[in-house]
């Protein structure tokens, strides 16, 4: 889960990371509150979208009187910031900036463990600078279970040339990230840039945080941090029944058992979809999991057949944990219970554990819309075929 | 010979007297898998009786382990639980950890990891299937009726197209499958596999299935290019995946240029690695290596 740069500002408040004020506006007249709240003084009104280039963009603008503020955020708020629509500006206060800098913490995938990347160069996105002026960046490799401690955080304000009148401050905030990372099951803590202000202070100016989904069990705080004003309405519907769903803008629905073959069915039917008219693609992405009984079934049925641009659906599951049997019980009792409101084709292969039982029972139920096909690539072919007929009747 | 697991292999069951657990170890006793313990803090001095024998429940992995000479575990205990569950066995001295669980922290995997590393421990997960030797052993959720014991070496980051795999070249049978799971950090990689698989003599030919997310499948493909004298066939899965949406897999996620699968392929196929479009392209593609060997 990403955090807006406000979220992760008030992340590392709540951890003593040094940050100016700064609040969350979603209209003008909020946007001269947070001014007046901030002494009235000079502001920087800031789009709040996870995608970089806002200042390129028209994004970020500074104010000297809460009217300017709530000035700048009706120009900002409703801008569109390569596809993101601005719903909200952090009203910040303004900083007098000496020097920037550069600080992040992350998960290393290929070592397997967390990564400090930390350089005396900031304001730039950290791509160009690793691009750009690779010796001024540090990488250090952290235990992950010390992470970012004392000793760690020495090392790298040393190796990174820190001037030695705020060396010791420096670490010290490091260090103070390095707890935010740990404490919250980041997998990211990014500040850029951290900076020296003329009064010697050093403070996160611009912080950019993810956090661990796996985690949200021992995080009771995060749900207030999760923004679904976003997300489609089908995934939110899928998400409270335990459905693993992704929207795309495709014609075919896909049903499958583990995310790899979903993935792989989304592929496959892409592939198929090449060659019939209409190019017809994958709607979505739904892996009912292992071991799913006949009721995860028909939930993900009901979503996938709810979603208006499914014209047809492909149920592809490998039976391994999970028994075709039950598959096909939950195809059943789904197209049971839709009814009349049913109307559109579904493609079955069933493959593995209990599959003669699950075909059978499909056979004997001979529902007008089910088509069972034996092999992954045929039953893809087919609901290509389907989805094209559907598109060429429209 | 296969890899990492034979019929020698005693195994315990960490969670065993959970819902998970109890099925798998079932399924796992009736494929002949040497299951000697089960460990549920709080639960020793119980036992949890299967077709045949009572099997012993202890408190820790190393009670269970010096009363058993238990050398392997695999793991079924739900996500808070799961780093102690790890830690406990490698204090013991097992040998070979398999995580199943889903849905772990990704601080206590590096942790968990970390702990491994240093001991000298293989872990293998999580998030994954587990592995199977067929007519050997079997340790995790792989159904092992699928496929025969053969050649063919296969590792994969899905359970799945795992099965799938096994399902399509359940003929020709095979050496060793090992899931790894698909998590951004696991214990045991694609790399690691792909070496055991060059050593193993029984190994003729390598099967590796990858998917969006991450460079592992480049790397690996450096690796072959480097040290893999045998045949390797690939399949990559995600082709059409989106930019920013998680597949399924905590670490399947297309971030920019970066984790595509069309990078992965063209990786591989640099590296001489014959790559599926489909996974019956790619069992194709084995069938056709496979009928040039023994």
């Amino acid at each position: 889960m990403d955090l807006y740069e406000y979220q992760a500002r008030d992340l590392f408040e709540a951890h003593g990371v040094p940050v100016l004020g700064g609040i969350v506006a979603r209209t003008p007249a909020e946007a001269s509150a947070a001014a007046h709240e901030l002494g009235g003084g000079l502001v920087v009104v800031k789009a709040q979208v996870k995608v970089g280039g806002r200042g390129k963009a028209g994004g970020v603008k500074l104010a000297r009187t809460p009217q300017e503020a709530a000035d700048a955020a009706s120009q900002i708020l409703g801008m569109d910031i390569k596809g993101h629509t601005v719903e909200a500006v952090m009203v910040a206060q303004g900083a007098d900036i000496e020097q920037e800098f550069y600080f992040s913490m992350l998960l290393d995938r290929a070592q397997r463990t967390y990564l400090a990347l930390c350089s005396v160069e900031g304001g730039m996105e950290i791509e160009q600078l690793a691009e750009e002026r690779p010796e001024v960046l540090v990488r250090r490799t952290l235990d992950p279970r010390t992470g970012l401690d004392a000793e760690a955080a020495a090392a790298i304000v040393a190796e990174a040339g820190f001037p030695e009148d705020i060396a010791d401050e420096v670490a010290g905030v490091l260090v103070l990230l390095g707890g935010v990372y740990a404490a919250e099951d980041a997998t990211l803590v990014e500040v850029n840039p951290l900076v020296k202000t003329r009064q010697g202070r050093i403070v996160a100016l611009d912080g950019k945080v993810s956090l661990d989904e796996n985690a949200d069990f021992r995080h009771p705080s995060w749900g207030a941090l999760r923004d679904d004003s976003k997300a489609d309405p089908l995934e939110l519907r899928a998400r409270a029944k335990g459905l693993n769903y992704v929207k795309l803008d495709g014609q075919v629905g896909i049903i499958g058992n583990g995310a790899g073959l979903v993935m792989s069915t989304l592929d496959v039917v892409a592939y198929a979809g090449e060659d019939v008219p209409g190019r017809p693609r994958p709607a979505n992405f739904l892996d009912i999991g292992g071991g799913a009984s006949a009721q995860v079934m028909a939930d993900g049925l009901d979503i996938i057949l709810s979603d208006p641009q499914v014209s047809v659906v492909f149920v592809n599951v490998f039976g391994g944990i999970t028994a075709c049997s039950e598959v096909a019980k939950g195809i059943r009792e789904a197209l049971t219970q839709l009814g009349n409101r049913a109307s559109k084709p579904i493609v079955v292969r069933l493959d593995g554990n209990a599959v003669d039982v699950g075909r059978a029972i499909l056979a004997e139920y001979a529902h007008p819309l089910v088509t069972q096909v034996a092999t992954m690539d045929e039953a893809a072919a087919a609901a290509a075929q389907l989805a094209s007929a559907a598109m060429e009747g429209k | 010979m296969a890899i990492w697991l034979d019929h020698r292999s005693k195994v315990i069951v960490q969670g065993m007297t959970g819902t998970e657990g109890r099925k798998h170890t079932n399924r796992m006793l009736m494929f002949g898998t040497r299951i000697v313990a089960g460990v549920t803090p709080g639960k020793g001095g119980q036992s949890v009786t299967f077709e045949e024998d009572p099997i012993p429940v202890f408190n820790t992995v190393a009670e269970a382990a010096h009363a058993t000479g238990a050398n392997v575990s695999v793991i079924f205990v739900p996500p808070p639980h799961a780093k102690a569950a790890v830690l406990d066995a490698i204090a013991a001295g097992i040998e070979l950890i398999v995580v199943i669980t889903e849905g772990i922290p990704v601080a206590d995997t590096a942790r968990s990891y970390a702990a491994a590393q240093e001991a000298g421990v293989r872990l293998l997960g999580p998030n994954c299937p587990g592995i199977i030797s067929p007519g050997r052993s079997n340790v995790g959720i792989i159904p092992p009726s699928i496929a025969r014991s053969g050649h063919i070496g296969l590792v994969s980051k899905s359970g799945t197209l795992t099965y799938q795999m096994m399902f399509e070249l359940g003929d020709l049978g095979f050496s060793t499958a090992v899931g790894i799971g698909g998590d951004p950090i696991i214990g045991t990689t694609h790399i690691d596999c792909l070496k055991a698989f060059e050593e193993d003599p029984e190994t003729d030919c390598i099967v590796m299935i990858g998917e969006i997310g991450g460079d592992a499948e480049e790397r690996a493909a450096d690796y072959i290019r480097d040290h893999v004298t045998k045949p390797v066939v690939a399949y990559v899965a995600g082709f059409t995946a989106p930019e920013g949406k998680t597949m399924g897999h905590a670490g399947a996620i297309v971030s920019g240029s970066s984790g595509t699968a069309e990078a992965k392929k063209a990786a591989l196929e640099k590296a001489g690695v014959k790559v599926g479009r489909t996974p019956s392209g790619t069992a194709q593609l084995v069938r056709e290596v496979m009928a040039t060997r023994r």
